[in-house]
């Protein structure tokens, strides 16, 4: 178990390691850890340690020592294939939107999405995928512990539903300015595909960007308005030759088949003019239609209901 | 000579004991004052009282005469002072017996020609004598019914003559039997609204769980026509209820004589020109405001962003509470005022938006003005909120459909179901609606409210998914 003496020795540290330091202080740490007790305090409090990455993440230059796990769902989730969705934390509600519906279609074909747990894009990525019942990691950038921002420890609680959170700090390693961007190699290395929603000139997302380029994955930008300061990073990165993306169809997925629902057909039309046109009860109507809602498949605008969110 | 009878005044709606004290002075100059705070109502009972007396062929006590309604501080109003105030001066000149006056309380306005008329309040008056332990209330004849209901024997009588002979043993005045109320006039029926269905729904749930009710929509599409029709779906008032709301109409003056107890849901829809003394209650006599009247009932209030502002944030406290409490300097009143409010509005203010026919012109900050007339706290209160459309001609070519009758049945066996319990796959969908749609806490509470009355009205063990979704469509 010397991975995960290492990995605890980095989390302390605060070194970044890829193997054992020739140094006394390392020896005299290993030689007063005991993996097996750490491990079973680690099981204590609902963690996992794995030193066996998937082969995305191992392939990357400087792979994490391993990773400290929260969640039951199995640890083959970090294998499959995944998008990773970034962005501003003060993002816009366009952001938010558009994070949040590409997750949810991204999490409908089976992708794994993957992000930061942090506010705006991050957030919104996670409850889109959770939205369409699909799985999500989330990559924590302090020890597997904290439920950083703490504004999120419900959300980080409904992704361990089925999803995992994963971290290469031992617990009770404090959140720092420098350990985010070293979170975001791993959020790129474990995906495939990056997308950048909104990102400002200096961003930790451009960061995530540029670690998935250097390790030659696919970068997609969504465009913004240029004259929108929350977008010049991801204008930025288009100029730069990274790929647009409008639609989730871009990743190459299929839109997943909506079921059909004879009421979409009668669209755009009144509650009362469904019930007439179809016969059945009002009530019915009425919670097929907020079904639809909640899918995001129709929406009511004075008392009328149309097609599309 | 000194004779007193008993009568009461009215704080809100809490009967205080007014002794009418008649004081004549055979000796002194003719005068005849009324002293002890009356109204000008009151006061103006000496020309009245004169006028029945001499009317009844009895003798006004000649000399120097003085009434006093005591307590003194206390403000009397109105024009049931009268058979009182003449009953006293006839025992005080020994024209009847005054051992057999202390035995009654009296209520009533006399006519010049010394017949009884009927005043409000007389509900209240008769149960301060049943609390004081009198046991006959001498009334008008259209009052007996209404103060049966206290549990006093009621002594109709018809004229001051009458009253007259029946103090002095010559006469036994019928007695009086509590009615029940008889039927009254018919509801707007539900039947008479074609199409809508979402609106009724709406309004079949609004009467199965209480819920406030806002209807929103362009004019004319039956808006106010809807909400007209929810007390004839609201289940009949019961006892205790009945009473309450009795003793409130009784008090404005509202109450039918074929009719003493009220059974039916009241339906109350101020104008939106009411001031917030008209609608919550008060003024210089603290009276209940229509928000009172519309206890155990309805208050709509059609053209809800018409209503002063002020008017409105009054409402909250009673809708919170179901009490108005009203101070002034003449004293405090606490008012019932559980009523279920009803509102209607159009979209915006030229009212054009949502309807196809139409074009809006409003600008943007005029729509901002409009959304702006009705606070948020206020609009928390509604559980429901419907946009009613404009119907197509197809519509309101249709047959008639479901009649009240009908709906109500269903609300009434939906009263009986108790608390249901959410199941685990209903917090699901209310959670996920949470993340999905702009719904705040107190949004997630209204939901799950309206929730659980569409499951009583489904005859449900417990809430369901299918329930919260139902009641998501009615979300503000």
């Amino acid at each position: 178990m010397n991975e995960l003496a290492l990995a605890v020795f980095a989390s302390e540290s605060g070194a970044h390691l890829l193997r054992p330091p020739d140094t006394a202080r390392w020896r005299r740490h290993l030689r007063g850890f005991d993996a097996a007790a750490y491990e079973r305090r680690l099981a204590e409090r609902g963690f996992r340690f794995t030193a066996d990455l998937p082969p995305l993440l191992r392939s990357i230059h400087d792979p994490p020592v391993g990773l400290f796990v929260r969640g039951s769902a199995s640890l083959d989730v970090l294998a499959r294939p995944a998008v990773a969705i970034v962005g501003a934390r003060a993002c816009s509600g366009y952001g938010a939107s558009v994070a949040r519906s590409l997750a949810r279609e991204a999490a409908a074909a089976e992708l794994v999405v993957v992000s930061g747990l942090a506010r705006g894009v991050d957030g919104e990525a996670h409850r889109g995928a959770l939205d369409a019942g699909g799985i999500t990691v989330a990559v924590l950038g302090c020890g597997i512990d904290r439920d950083y921002p703490a504004a999120h420890a419900d959300l980080a609680r409904r992704i361990t539903e089925r999803g995992l959170i994963v971290s290469e700090y031992a617990p009770g390693v404090e959140p720092a300015p420098w350990r985010f961007p070293a979170r975001n190699r791993i959020v790129a290395g474990l995906c495939a595909t990056t997308v950048v929603v909104e990102a400002r000139e200096r961003s930790g997302a451009l960061i995530t960007a540029d670690l998935a380029l250097e390790e030659g994955r696919e970068v997609f930008a969504v465009p913004g308005e240029i004259t929108s300061a929350l977008s010049s990073g991801t204008n930025a990165l288009l100029k730069l030759g990274a790929a647009p993306l409008t639609c989730a169809a871009d990743l190459g997925i299929e839109p997943p088949p909506d079921e059909p629902s004879p009421l979409l057909d009668l669209l755009p039309a009144t509650a009362d003019e469904l019930v007439r046109r179809t016969g059945r009860e009002a009530a019915e109507i009425a919670r097929e239609l907020v079904e639809l809602e909640l899918l995001g498949r129709v929406s009511a605008r004075d008392g009328v209901y149309r097609r599309g969110a | 000579m000194l004779a007193r009878a008993v009568t009461h005044a009215l704080v809100g709606l809490e009967p205080r004991r007014v002794e009418v004290e008649a004081d004549v002075h055979e000796t002194g100059l003719p005068a005849f004052a009324i002293v002890g705070l009356p109204d000008r109502a009151c006061a103006e009972a000496r020309t009245r009282v004169r006028s029945g007396i001499a009317s009844a062929e009895l003798d006004f006590p000649r000399g120097r005469v003085t009434v006093n309604l005591a307590p003194a501080g206390l403000r009397k109003e109105g024009s049931g002072y009268d058979l009182p105030i003449a009953l006293a001066l006839l025992a005080a000149s020994r024209q009847i017996p005054r051992d057999e006056l202390s035995r009654h309380a009296a209520v009533g306005e006399l006519a010049l020609d010394g017949r009884l008329r009927r005043v409000g309040g007389v509900l209240a008056v008769a149960e301060g004598a049943r609390r004081l332990g009198i046991e006959r209330l001498l009334c008008p004849p259209e009052s007996a019914p209404e103060a049966a209901l206290s549990g006093v024997r009621p002594v109709p009588v018809a004229h001051l003559a009458e009253a007259v002979a029946y103090l002095r043993g010559e006469l036994d005045p019928p007695e009086v039997h509590p009615v029940e109320a008889t039927d009254a006039a018919p509801l707007p029926d539900l039947s008479e609204v074609r199409g809508q269905e979402r609106a009724r729904r709406a309004l079949e749930i609004a009467a199965a769980g209480r819920h406030n009710l806002l209807l929103a929509g362009p004019p004319g599409t039956g808006k106010t026509m809807l909400a007209r029709r929810l007390p004839g779906i609201l289940p009949p008032l019961d006892d205790e209820a009945a009473l309450e709301v009795t003793r409130i109409h009784s008090v404005a003056g509202l109450l039918a004589p074929e009719q003493p107890l009220v059974r039916t849901p009241p339906f109350r829809a101020p104008h939106h020109s009411a001031s917030t003394a008209a609608i919550v209650g008060g003024g210089p006599g603290i009276r209940p405001g229509e928000a009172s009247l519309a206890h155990h009932g309805v208050l709509l209030l059609d053209e809800l962003p018409e209503f002063a502002r002020p008017t409105l944030e009054a409402l909250r406290q009673p809708l919170e509470d179901g009490v108005v409490c009203i101070a002034r300097a003449a004293g405090r009143a606490v008012f019932p005022a559980r009523f279920q409010l009803v509102g209607t509005m159009n979209l915006c203010a030229c009212g054009a938006r949502g309807d196809p026919a139409a074009t809006c012109t409003c600008t943007a900050q005029r729509l901002a003005a409009y959304d702006a007339k009705l606070s948020r706290a206020l609009l928390d209160r509604f559980d429901l909120v419907v946009t009613v459309p404009r119907p197509r001609a197809a519509e309101l070519a249709a047959g008639p459909a479901e009649g009240s009758a009908a709906v109500a049945s269903r609300v009434l066996g939906a009263q009986g179901a108790g608390y249901l319990r959410r199941a685990p796959d209903a917090d699901a969908l209310l959670s996920r609606a949470v993340d999905r749609l702009p719904l705040s806490g107190r949004g997630r509470a209204r939901v799950g409210r309206v929730a659980r009355t569409i499951a009583a009205l489904a005859g449900a063990d417990e809430v369901n998914a299918e329930h919260v979704a139902e009641a998501l469509a009615y979300r503000t």
